[in-house]
């Protein structure tokens, strides 16, 4: 048993429209759909065309850059749309469900005896393999490779995020039955809240870690760097909490799981709670019985509210997300908004704010901006909300001025967008940090070919 | 609030994308966001943000600068009077400070901001709010009586060479107000230095004796104020610089707000106290021998570490690096002081200085992130080997 660690900087933003702890079906979907932007420089190869049929788990399309990655159909159905966008761009692959197709079987070989290449090629075959993604990088995981460990974080502190004590409160056999079979590829660090581990404390073939700090201490990136951190030529490899489950139920029934266990938040959600669905669902099903509040436009993002995708309600699921937030849209003016102790009611980490007397209040956020774009002038507020020792201005920097050496030994290799999120949140100058951290990262596995 | 929101967007549509004015867009924008924050909404990266921009942060700082400005009005007026002999009241000290100290602060905004817009629309960005605290500041460290045209052509210098040429708000090495205070300090000497420059109408007074405590240290002469007198401010100097009590009150504020950099303002004074009991302890000649405590509530020093030596841009940028340089900002003053008597004034050219090693500091700071990390690859290597 680990000691817990703790993380000292970061903020917590407290806002409204927190999942209760009820968990529920959705309205069934009628439709599904991958979407390839969801799996970060990956360019799909399709395998089927519009009108065929399809079983649960066979294959729609593969990756480009590693062949032997396959993206599999979460249901049985018939592909009924490949909606394709600038440049012929794939954007959704969509399935209209039809049990009847049934699923793909696999045979499993019994887990005493199989070995690491075994497990790698039961996950290849079966479509669960992109539910491992890698560091650096945060591309999905290369079969190739031999991961230093492999990381799953159940300590969640982005915004209004999900409790996976309580998401997977019916899964924790398949849960460790998913750990057992990643043991079998690297040593598992598991973390949890320090505060409350859960079931996650019983855990077994798992080095558990107890996490304390506000966000982003909930970052798998943030832990890796301060539990084992990322050297150049290191991989370590990450799986979200459900996939392990998922993992688990494949080699348990030798059938593709696509469980998907989405918590609907946000302040326009009258009904924030979570919904047991499957991947790729339409976000009519799931938002059918959250009841939105549109009132006044709304936002929907899949995922939380700083590093999530704004999607059209027409469309669907992401293939990761457990959270699928909406709040308000922001596009209003403020006479004088930008006097100091004005406006108190958005939350601002900055003292110039009266906010901050109420802290322990949930605040409704919108998208507004707050402010323009403007030149970097204030030093130091990044440091603040960034828990790694990696200084985040002069990477940003390196990255905007594409200096592929610099951003290598400034730490590029430790982090992904995401952990840039709370500065894109704090930044007085509206600095798109994410963007240009992306950008970076892109220019990196371009580089090294 | 509708009403002229509707008016102002009426205005705006000839300066719209395609129409006749664009070009002009940043002009008219700056007067609108000025008005209201605008409806933008975030398009990517994280969907929320915070409430505090650039704007409101600049904003906080003038509050900071509020009362020391105030303060510096009325002893204006103050150093005035007592020099005449006249009777005065608070109210009439207050309006002599304000005739003469209103018209630089209009002169320094009306040309500086002049320039930012004429840039700014050149370069086809928005106006950044850099130049107000930037517009304030220049007054503020100016003797009282320097006359207006040169306080125009040393905020055209500091704005032109020391901003825009590398890059406008934010690329600059040199804080701006300093570098405009530098200008003044080498173009018009008479005018900023010596003992008839610190009182108001002091050519028109007779018998004065106006010269400031470091002035007056460095031609030998002994201080007649205590460190009290000092330290609330009732003595000649720049305008605003004088009342170490109000920049403290700044300081708190740009401390609570976070707006300003306790690092740098810790570090400075420390530097200098450090420095100044030094000099104390061999104590050669009169101004080594002044007091260490009071050389924190004289002269620029204190306006200088809290509002100029702060400058995000200018200074240090790192945690790290931000001690280091507002401790040498700190002991570069104080040696200047005791050092070279020919520039009693020791603060701004401290902290010109420290601007320009700033980058220095950081890189250095940095680059021992940069080896520590490989470091650690380096040994990660050796274990898998």
């Amino acid at each position: 048993m680990s000691k817990d660690i703790r993380i000292r900087k970061g903020f917590n933003l407290n806002l409204e429209g927190e999942a209760n702890k009820i968990l529920v079906d959705t309205h069934p979907s009628k439709t599904y759909a991958l979407k390839p932007d969801d799996f970060f420089f990956s360019t799909p190869k399709l395998l089927v065309k519009e009108g065929e049929k399809a079983q649960k788990g066979s294959p729609l399309f593969f990756s480009k850059q590693n062949p032997r990655i396959h993206f599999v159909s979460p249901v049985g159905g018939e592909v009924t749309a490949i909606v394709r966008g600038a440049k012929r761009k794939i954007l959704e692959v969509v399935i209209t469900q039809d049990d009847a197709q049934g699923s793909v079987h696999h045979d499993i070989p019994s887990l005493e005896s199989i070995n690491q290449e075994q497990v790698k090629e039961v996950l290849l075959k079966a479509g669960a393999w992109p539910f491992i993604t890698q560091r650096p990088y945060g591309t999905i995981a290369q079969p190739e490779d031999t991961p230093k460990a492999i990381f799953v974080s159940a300590f969640s502190t982005a915004p209004l995020d999900v409790d996976y004590d309580f998401l997977l409160k019916n899964n924790k056999a398949e849960f460790q039955k998913g750990i057992d079979v990643l043991a079998k590829i690297a040593e598992v660090t598991l973390t949890a809240d320090a505060n409350f581990k859960g079931f996650f404390e019983k855990v077994a073939n798992a080095n558990i870690v107890g996490i304390k700090g506000e966000h982003p201490a909930g970052n798998v990136g943030v832990q890796i760097h301060h539990i084992n951190p990322i050297n150049a030529g290191d991989r370590v490899w990450v799986v979200n909490p459900e996939d392990v489950a998922n993992i688990g139920m494949l080699f348990s029934t030798g059938e593709f799981s696509a469980q998907r266990t989405v918590a609907v938040v946000g302040s326009s959600v009258k009904n924030p709670q979570y919904y047991k669905t499957t991947i790729g669902a339409s976000i009519h099903s799931l938002l059918q019985g959250a009841e939105i509040n549109d009132a006044q436009p709304n936002r929907y993002i899949n995922g939380d509210v700083l590093t999530g995708v704004a999607t059209a309600v027409d469309s669907y699921l992401g293939y990761y997300n457990n959270l699928f937030s909406v709040i308000p849209e922001g596009n209003h003016f403020r006479m004088f908004g930008w006097l100091p102790f004005v406006d108190n009611k958005i939350p601002s980490m900055s003292k110039t704010s009266l906010s901050w007397i109420f802290g322990k209040r949930k605040a409704i956020v919108d998208t507004n901006l707050n402010g323009e774009e403007r030149a970097l002038v204030v030093t130091g507020e990044m440091e603040k909300v960034f828990p790694m020792d990696i200084y985040p201005m002069q990477l940003i920097k390196a990255c905007m001025i594409e200096d592929v050496e610099r951003m290598e030994v400034l730490g590029i290799y430790e982090v992904v967008p995401q952990d840039f999120a709370m500065i894109d949140y704090s930044s007085t100058s509206k600095l798109e940090a994410q963007e240009i951290i992306r950008k970076g990262v892109e220019l990196m596995i371009k580089e090294e070919g | 609030m509708n009403f002229l929101r509707k008016s102002l967007d009426n205005i705006k549509k000839p300066f719209g994308k395609g129409e006749k004015y664009e070009r002009f867009a940043p002009a008219i924008n700056a007067f609108d966001t000025f008005l209201f924050v605008p409806n933008h909404t975030t398009h990517k990266g994280a969907h929320i943000r915070d409430a505090v921009d650039l704007k409101r942060t600049m904003v906080t700082v003038i509050i900071a600068l509020l009362p020391a400005l105030i303060y510096g009005i009325y002893n204006t007026g103050y150093q005035y009077f007592i020099q005449t002999g006249e009777a005065f009241t608070f109210l009439d000290a207050f309006i002599h400070g304000s005739w003469k100290i209103l018209p630089m602060i209009a002169v320094s905004y009306i040309v500086g901001l002049t320039i930012e817009f004429i840039f700014a629309i050149y370069r086809g960005h928005e106006v950044n709010e850099g130049y107000l605290v930037t517009g304030l500041l220049i007054p503020m460290i100016m003797p009282v009586d320097i006359p207006l045209w040169m306080v125009a052509i040393s905020v055209a210098f500091a704005v032109l060479i020391a901003k825009e040429a590398f890059g406008g708000t934010g690329m600059n090495i040199l804080n701006p107000a300093l570098t405009a205070r530098a200008f003044a300090f080498f173009a018009y000497p008479t005018y900023m230095s010596g003992n008839k420059v610190w009182v108001s109408e002091a050519s028109n007074i007779d018998a004065i004796s106006g010269e400031t405590i470091l002035g007056s240290l460095a031609a030998g002469n002994n201080v007649s104020y205590s460190f009290f007198e000092m330290f609330q401010g009732a003595i000649p100097g720049s305008i605003a610089e004088t009342s170490t009590l109000w920049v403290a009150v700044g300081a708190f504020i740009l401390i609570f707000t976070g707006v300003g950099s306790w690092r740098i303002i810790v570090g400075g004074i420390g530097g200098a106290a450090i420095m100044g009991f030094l000099f104390n302890l061999w104590g050669a000649n009169a101004l080594m021998s002044f007091d260490w405590m009071n050389h924190l509530v004289v002269g620029g020093f204190a306006f200088g570490i809290v509002f100029m030596a702060t400058d995000p841009v200018s200074a240090a940028q790192t945690n790290q690096g931000k001690w280091i340089y507002g401790i040498l900002v700190g002991i570069f003053c104080i040696l200047i002081r005791v050092f070279n008597p020919a520039y009693p004034e020791g603060v701004m050219l401290a902290i010109l200085l420290m601007n320009v090693f700033a980058p220095t500091i950081d890189h250095y700071v940095v680059e021992g992130n940069i080896k520590r990390r490989k470091k650690r690859w380096a040994a990660a290597q050796l274990k898998t080997a």
